[in-house]
């Protein structure tokens, strides 16, 4: 296997004394997994840190071997690290991506939509902003992963309009009409997720508890998920103040 | 060919950090060689160690003295404490000699991808350290590193109500460095931290 790309670093395992393991995700292959000789070292280590996007050179025999891989940075978010919200931000994400996604299949719209949200994380000074792509990109993982939400019509009643709940069981969205008895049981579906738009501190929060609930029932199961949910805590105890 | 106590003892060596079978080798033969001056003094340094080795209660250094000598030393300043990851920390910084307080080892940093929580490190003693009293100021002296800054502000926000003044360390150039070898995020760093010539 060769590959000549940019690539996102998603995680850094330690292996023997000076290497790494490194997850990379890029727009051409997905997800791969690489061993880069010297990953911990001094001049190597602040490429590898999760956000990092680098020029990668991989090299495997067979697609089946673990590649060895040569990077170099070409964007370093490092200065995300004053931020603990983008720092949480970046932890989350890189490591949802990690995690989650298969290796060798690739995703673009994922990969695209996880850089614009580091990006916003790095220059938009408004968290509000940043916070409300970050519900859109888990939409966009369960979706692109296989378990998307219907949002184009009410599972009841079948009309494209005036949609404003989510059955937590289907995923699916329920008008206000029909909806309206059970609204103790449903999500409120924020308005910016279908139409676009700003969004009130109330809106994102219910649009991240929307995501985190779906992704944590269909993709986050087994014993990383709590470590992992960790940093989305934080996330959103961020969000709250 | 060696005798099976020789390869044994090769063994274990090359098991050690920056040493390899064949490096390991070589020590052996350099002990080998020079029984009395190395082999000798290396034994009874092991066993001294080894019989006498104990991490401290109080700060989690380890040390062949409980409480260890940073934490019983009366010239240090107990109302600094410095907060590092490991005990390598620990000795660099101490090295240095230039902080003159005491210091409190976390055995480790947030990681969720290594799987590394709040409870796996030892925050909690750091918190009952700081609420018993007499400490004015906490560093956090966190590797610079996402995990690092991670660990740092989980603490910042533990620390916040505690009354006690929460500084961390600059980061930026290094002594001796030049900035067109240095990665923009050091870079970014240091023009941060910039501040009034004297």
């Amino acid at each position: 296997m060769h590959l000549d790309a940019e690539a996102l670093v998603c995680a850094a395992i330690a292996h023997g004394e000076n290497g790494a393991v490194v997850r990379f995700l890029t727009a051409e292959a997905g997800l791969v997994a690489a061993y880069v000789p010297g990953g911990r070292s001094q001049r190597l280590r602040p490429a590898l840190a999760p956000g990092t996007r680098v020029r990668l050179r991989l090299d495997g025999r067979t697609e089946t071997q673990l590649a060895r891989a040569g990077v170099e940075i070409v964007r370093s978010r490092a200065a995300l690290a004053f931020d603990p919200l983008a720092l949480a931000l970046v932890e989350w994400l890189a490591g949802l991506a990690a995690t989650l996604l298969p290796e060798g299949h690739p995703y673009p719209r994922v990969h695209a939509t996880l850089e614009s949200v580091l990006d916003l994380a790095e220059l938009q000074d408004d968290p509000l902003v940043t916070l409300a792509a970050l519900a859109r990109f888990e939409l966009l993982l369960l979706a692109e992963l296989g378990f998307g939400l219907d949002l184009s019509a009410c599972a009841a009643t079948g009309q494209t309009e005036d949609l404003a709940f989510v059955s937590p069981k289907t995923g699916r969205a329920v008008s206000a009409g029909a909806g309206a008895p059970y609204a103790d049981r449903l999500f409120r579906l924020p308005a910016f997720i279908t139409n676009g738009g700003a969004a009130s501190v109330e809106d994102v929060a219910e649009a991240l508890h929307i995501a985190r609930h779906f992704i944590e029932r269909d993709l986050l199961t087994g014993r990383r998920a709590a470590n992992l949910t960790a940093a989305r805590d934080r996330i959103e105890a961020r969000l709250k103040r | 060919m060696s005798s099976p106590e020789i390869d044994a003892l090769t063994q274990a060596l090359s098991r050690l950090p920056g040493l390899g079978p064949r490096s390991a080798r070589r020590a052996v033969l350099h002990l080998l060689k020079r029984r009395e001056i190395a082999l000798k003094p290396l034994i009874s340094a092991l066993q001294a160690v080894e019989q006498n080795l104990a991490t401290c209660a109080i700060c989690g250094n380890v040390d062949t003295v409980n409480p260890c000598g940073v934490c019983t030393d009366p010239r240090r300043d107990a109302k600094l404490l410095c907060v590092v990851e490991e005990v390598a920390d620990l000795w660099a910084m101490d090295r240095a000699r230039l902080f003159p307080g005491r210091f409190h080892v976390l055995g480790g940093r947030l990681s969720a991808l290594e799987g590394v929580g709040p409870d796996d490190l030892s925050i909690a003693q750091l918190m009952a350290r700081v609420t018993a009293g007499g400490i004015d100021e906490v560093v956090l002296a966190m590797n610079a590193t996402m995990e690092g800054a991670t660990t740092m502000h989980y603490l910042a926000e533990r620390l916040a109500g505690s009354g006690v003044s929460v500084t961390q360390l600059a980061h930026g150039v290094p002594v001796g460095g030049e900035l067109d070898y240095l990665d923009e995020g050091t870079i970014a760093q240091a023009l941060r931290a910039r501040r009034p010539v004297a």
